[in-house]
Parts: structure tokens; sequence; C-alpha cells
């Protein structure tokens, strides 16, 4: 057996305080990929709320904080492709100025990955023996499809699971309206945006939603939910981890 | 603007006729591009020699400026500089008022809105004629372009067809497309013929041989541009392209992105005015150079800006504009490229919100044929509303605390399991309302935090 990667879960702070069986399913799933993972107790937050806000100081601030909680590790894994992306896209630009934290920026970014990228294409992973009969569709999440091109990869990886059926969702890649801080600096034009992504995710008749970014999900879920609707949402690495029968998001565990 | 904005969006948001006439010509536009691009060969190729096309023009702007300029004056034309949309607009009229013109056609030009020339127009008291067929409906309407390639995109067929009904002299029994188009165009006709000045813009000014190319569907261009004696072009300094190889491979994806068309019905090259030869065509051709602003832009951070070639589809592709529509935006550039432009006309103290009123989704960029960096450019101008303190108190020192907060990692564990405690108390699964989050949970539910912290119950593992 070749030897187990060495890996660090960025636990991103939705997933810390709203959803922990994310990471808890992040950490599964890694492991049965054969990776050893360390969650290193000094990270906090990526920085984006300070970078989407403008707020450029705070959020070179919070970069270098983060490439010193996670630099020792061979690899960096996030369950989300918005913190990735601001990782692996964000930091060495926004670092680029700085002589002694650019090289320390672009080192972390080679080496950070989304999960689903990474089970695919580092680890070449698939789920075994994992069963959830249910038909299930996909919702692209901007950052992590435009920053990091993540489309194909986790179609393959729940290729691999019994039972699920994936369904087209019409607009896959359109945006939920979701945007960090735009959903509650622009409530009435994101709920326009939501409303119609919701529409859509109905009308693909799958039973449950699956998306790989936090933010995006609770933002639909909510907005199914408002609506009356009876599609479930989770986060893939859930559904990858073999937790797809537990408790979808909003529902009491 | 800050007000001005989201009470427009608001406004635009409960019209049911604008969500459907934006939904059907920029849905429209949207399946037509994607099956255009995807029959394109080698799209991301052309793509990316586009880009470097438009950056080495800006790069090197003096030069082709200085060229254009001799060749276009070789060919006969008269070229005028102007800094300012004031002192363009002030040209263009002394131009007409020399030739003593009572009336002007006018053929679609976003520059010309850019500098308010139509106001202009008509303080001066010449009257205006617009030959575009979306820019006659509005001018009719008495209102501005909600779109750059579709100025009237926010009018339903219906409501056009309504508007010709009161406005037209002739009565049209038909409410078909034909027949609307055959009513404004004999309204048009005979406008087009009286005038004595044409005025256009530009899509591209070529420095090897001072030409001027324009492109429409309507052909409304040349119909203003070759009857009456005088041809008046403003056109924007970023125009400029070294020669026509360059402006045909900018063409083909100018249609296929806007459109999703290969090319449009006319593209036509002036090469100065009417000579001793020719049959027709103006006696007198004026090329009018703007910069208002596009210097300072390319000094400023925005260089990648001006590689733009107003193809509108950033806005078609728009989660945002998709859903208020372009007059919401209040500039003259709707859209991503408007919440890029307006800072930079208008100043950002005037327009913050127009940065801040997008979701960062990147599909601008993916979609634009010139690789230009939106989000990027949005966030720039996100920045500088920051620095400049232009941003509510309350978001700043929410950001700014919590950052202080992140920093702290000790602290960062114990408000996250205070805030998730906190959440917990008002109940459920699902949260409705929750004090300080209503611009969540007025429209949608939150999933109620599930327990303790992943960090708090790692930590109890590992005991
Ligand atoms: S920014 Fe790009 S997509 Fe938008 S109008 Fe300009 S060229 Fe077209």
């Amino acid at each position: 057996m070749s030897e187990r990667r060495q890996v660090a879960l960025f636990v991103t702070c939705l997933v810390d305080t709203m959803r922990p069986r994310v990471g808890f399913a992040a950490i599964d799933a890694l492991e049965a990929a054969g990776c050893d993972v360390a969650v290193p107790r000094a990270q906090t937050c990526c920085g984006q709320p300070a970078l989407n806000s403008g707020d450029r100081r705070d959020a070179e601030a919070l970069a270098r904080a983060t490439i010193e909680a996670l630099e020792g590790y061979p690899f960096v894994v996030v369950p989300s492709g918005s913190c990735a992306g601001t990782i692996r896209v964000h930091y060495p630009e926004i670092l680029a100025h700085d002589p002694i934290w650019s090289p320390r920026a672009a080192a972390l970014a080679a080496r950070t990955w989304e999960i689903l990228a990474f089970l695919d294409q580092v680890c070449g992973w698939r789920p075994e023996g994992v069963t959830l009969p249910v038909s299930a569709t996909y919702h692209d999440s901007c950052a992590g499809l435009r920053e990091l091109g993540i489309k194909a990869q986790p179609r393959r990886l729940l290729g691999a699971i019994e039972g699920l059926r994936l369904t087209p969702l019409g607009g896959e890649e359109t945006c939920c309206g979701f945007g960090g801080t735009f959903c509650v600096k622009y409530p009435a034009i994101s709920n326009a945006i939501t409303d119609e992504k919701a529409a859509a995710i109905e009308a693909s008749g799958a039973e449950l939603l699956l998306a790989g970014d936090l933010g995006c999900l609770m933002n639909m879920a909510g907005k199914l939910h408002r609506r009356g609707s009876a599609v479930r949402a989770m986060h893939t690495v859930e559904v990858l981890a073999g937790m797809g029968d537990g408790p979808a998001i909003g529902e009491e565990a | 603007m800050s007000a001005g904005f989201k009470a427009r969006a608001a406004e635009a948001l409960v019209d049911p006729l604008l969500k459907i006439a934006v939904e059907r010509t920029a849905g429209t536009a949207e399946a037509k591009r994607a099956a255009s691009v995807a029959a394109f060969d080698a799209f991301g190729a052309a793509r990316t020699r586009a880009a470097a096309i438009k950056d080495h023009v800006i790069a090197h702007l003096g030069h082709y400026l200085e060229q254009f300029e001799t060749n276009a004056i070789a060919a006969g034309a008269q070229v005028h500089w102007a800094e300012t949309a004031d002192e363009a607009c002030r040209i263009v009229i002394d131009i007409c008022r020399k030739a003593g013109a009572k009336s002007v056609a006018r053929s679609k030009s976003m520059l010309g809105e850019e500098i308010g020339l139509p106001h202009a127009l008509a303080e001066a008291g010449i009257e205006r004629i617009e030959t575009d067929l979306a820019e006659h409906i509005i001018q009719l309407a008495g209102e501005r372009p909600s779109h750059i390639v579709w100025p009237a995109m926010h009018k339903t067929r219906e409501q056009v067809s309504a508007l010709f009904r009161e406005r037209h002299a002739e009565p049209h029994a038909e409410e078909t497309i034909a027949a609307m188009a055959e009513s404004a165009r004999r309204h048009l006709r005979a406008g087009m013929l009286a005038a004595d000045v044409g005025i256009s813009g530009a899509n591209f000014l070529l420095a090897d041989s001072g030409s001027v190319c324009t492109v429409t569907n309507e052909g409304n261009a040349e119909l203003s541009i070759v009857p009456p004696r005088v041809h008046i072009v403003t056109a924007g300094i970023e125009k400029l392209v070294p020669s026509m190889d360059h402006a045909v491979h900018l063409l083909r994806l100018l249609a296929r992105s806007a459109t999703g068309a290969a090319l449009t019905q006319y593209t036509t090259f002036y090469t100065g005015p009417k000579r001793a030869e020719d049959l027709d065509g103006p006696e007198e051709m004026h090329i009018v150079l703007v910069d208002n602003g596009r210097t300072k832009m390319r000094a400023e951070g925005l260089a990648e800006m001006l590689r733009c070639i107003r193809c509108g589809a950033c806005m078609n592709h728009c989660v945002v504009f998709r859903q208020i529509g372009g007059h919401a935006y209040g500039g003259t550039y709707p859209g991503p490229i408007g919440a890029v432009l307006t800072p930079a006309l208008d100043g950002i103290a005037a327009s913050r919100d127009l940065p801040q009123a997008c979701t960062m989704n990147g599909k601008c960029q993916e979609v634009c044929p010139v690789n230009i960096p939106l989000p990027t450019l949005l966030r720039g101008w996100r920045e500088k509303s920051w620095r400049e303190g232009l941003e509510p108190a309350s978001t700043r020192s929410a950001v700014r605390l919590w950052a202080w907060v992140a920093r702290r990692p000790w602290l960062y564990r114990l408000s996250a399991r205070v805030a998730v405690r906190g959440m917990r108390l008002f109940g459920g699964s699902w949260i409705a309302a929750l004090p300080l989050a209503g611009g969540w949970t007025q429209h949608r539910d939150l999933p109620a935090p599930q327990g303790k912290t992943f960090m708090e119950q790692m930590r109890e593992r590992q005991r």
C-alpha cells in the first residue's frame, strides 16, 4: 500500500457553526481515500467576507493568519469551492505586493484543494459500497466552477454511488443568489434570483439537492423550505461519506 | 444614487412586464450565443487574441491615435479632440450650426448617450431623429436606453405596439412585427432623408486607413449617414484598432457574443467624405475623438475595461441584470460594465451601490469575448469605497469586529459556540425570523445550527 497523504482540513466558518456534519463527512471520506487528516487548531476563517466587502487590510491580515495556520501540511483540503478559491486564487493576488508573504501565499495556494476535486483528481478515489436510492440533482456553485474548474469531479464521484440517479437541473451553472453578504445587503434582488433557482430545482423532479458549498446550499434549502417544497438538501461530501441517509439541511438529527 | 439604486431596483422587481420583456430578449440572446460559441472552432483562442489586440492598442494608444488622425485627414475627414463630455457636445453642435442644420438623423451610439448628446441637441434647438428602431421607440416614449445592444429591451412587443398606435400618424391594424416595422419605417424614412446632418458612433476606428466601422442590423446607420450633407462621428478613443484584419477579428466575436449571429446584417466602413467620382455620400466628414475619463481609467487600474467592445453579453448573462433590467443601474451603461464604468464616470460616491450589488459569480467574465476581469474590477471599486469610508458604518464595524475576532482563534471559537447556542434558542430545526438576520429570514428560512460547533466536537472526540 502506498503511503498515506498528510492532509490538513480547513473547516469553513459555516461548516464549523451551522453544519459540523460536513466536517466529519470530509474526514471520513478523506480517510477512506487514504489520507491522514489533521485539523489545525489555529485556523479560523479564510477572510472572504472582508475581501468581498472591500476591507483589504483585514482580508490581508486574515490571509496571513490562515497561511501561518496551514502551511506546514503537504495538502490543505477545504469542503467549499468558494473558500478554497479564496486561498488558491485570491491570497496570491492580495499578497502579491509583499515580498515575504507572496511566495508563502503562492506555495499554500498550490497545495490547497477543494475536497471534491481532491478526492477525484489527487486521490483517484471512488466511494465503495455506498448505497443511496434517491434521485438527486447537482448545482454548480459559482466560485468552485469558475475559479477552480469543478464540474466533472462531483459527477464522477456521485456516479459511483449505488442507487443514486443524477437528474439534470435547468440552469445548473446559474448563480443561486447567495453571494455571501449580497443576500443580506440586497435581499429583494437576491430573493428574486433564489426564487427562480428554487423553481428550477423543483422542476427537476429530484428529491435531493446537492452542491459543494454550504452557503449556497443553506440559501437554496432555506428558500425551498419557505416555498413548502419537499426537496431536501445536503453537501455532496456527506453523500460520498455514506451519511446520505442522515438528516438533510434543516432536519433535526 | 445610493438610495436611488435600491428604490429603482425595488420598483423593477415588482414590474411583471419588465421581467417578461428582459427575459424574452436576454434569454434568446443567451441561447443563441451558446449555440454559436459552441459552433465556433477555437473560440477560446480567438478570445485570447481579441484581448491581446485591445491590450496592445490601449498600451500604445497615442501612437495609433496619431496614425488614425493622419490617415483620416488624408482621406478628407476633419478630426476633432474632446477631453470631456461637454467639450464633445459643443464640438458637435458647432458643426451642426455651421452646417445650418435644423434636423439631425442619429444612428445609435452609446458614446452619444454617455456624453449626453441627445440632451445637448435639444438645448441647442436642433431636432433629432433617432433612426435605430429601438432608439426610436424610446425616443417616442421619452425614456433612456436600458441595454447597450437593445435599448428598448425593457419594453414588451405589446407595449411597443400600443406606443406606435398612439404616436405614429398612420394607423396600423395588426400587431405583427412586420406591420410594426413597416409603420416605423414609414415614420423614419422621411426624417432620415430630410436631415442636414447624420450623427453616428463607431464600433471600430482603423488606424492604418483612417476608416470608421459601424455595424447594425437595420441599415439605419447607412441611411442616416449617406443622404445628409454632413456626417459626424463621435467615438471613444479606445475604439482604435491597428487594421482591417484586427477589426474583422473583433467583429466575429462581437456579433456572436451579442446576438449569436455570425455577423450583423450591415457592416460598413467609411473612409472620408464623398470624393469627386462618388455618386453619393456626405460632403463633410467630422470625427470627434472623445476621452471623457478614458485616459484616467487607463492610469488608474481600469485599463482592462477599455478592451470592451460593447457586445452586451455580460449583462445578458448577469443574474442581477436579468431581475432588475437596465434602468435600475441609473447610468448610461447597465449591468456588469455599468457597475465598473459608472463609478469611473460619475465617481464612486455617487454610485457605490453598483459594484456592491453583485454576487461575484463570475459569469460575466466567463462570457466576455475579450476576457475582462469584471469581478476583479468590481472588487477594486469595493476597496476604494471602503477606503473612502463610503460603506455604511454598520457594515464597517461588523466586518472589522468579525475580522478582529477571527485573528484570535480562542476568541473566535468561543464566539462561534456562543452564536450557535444563541441561535438554538430560536427553536426548532428552521428559524423563520432571527434578530439582525432579517435580510436572510425575510425571504427564506434559516436552518438552525446542528448543536455544538465542529471544533468543539473535535476536541471532545480527542479527549
Ligand atoms: S465587458 Fe465584455 S461582455 Fe460586457 S459588453 Fe464589454 S466586451 Fe461585451
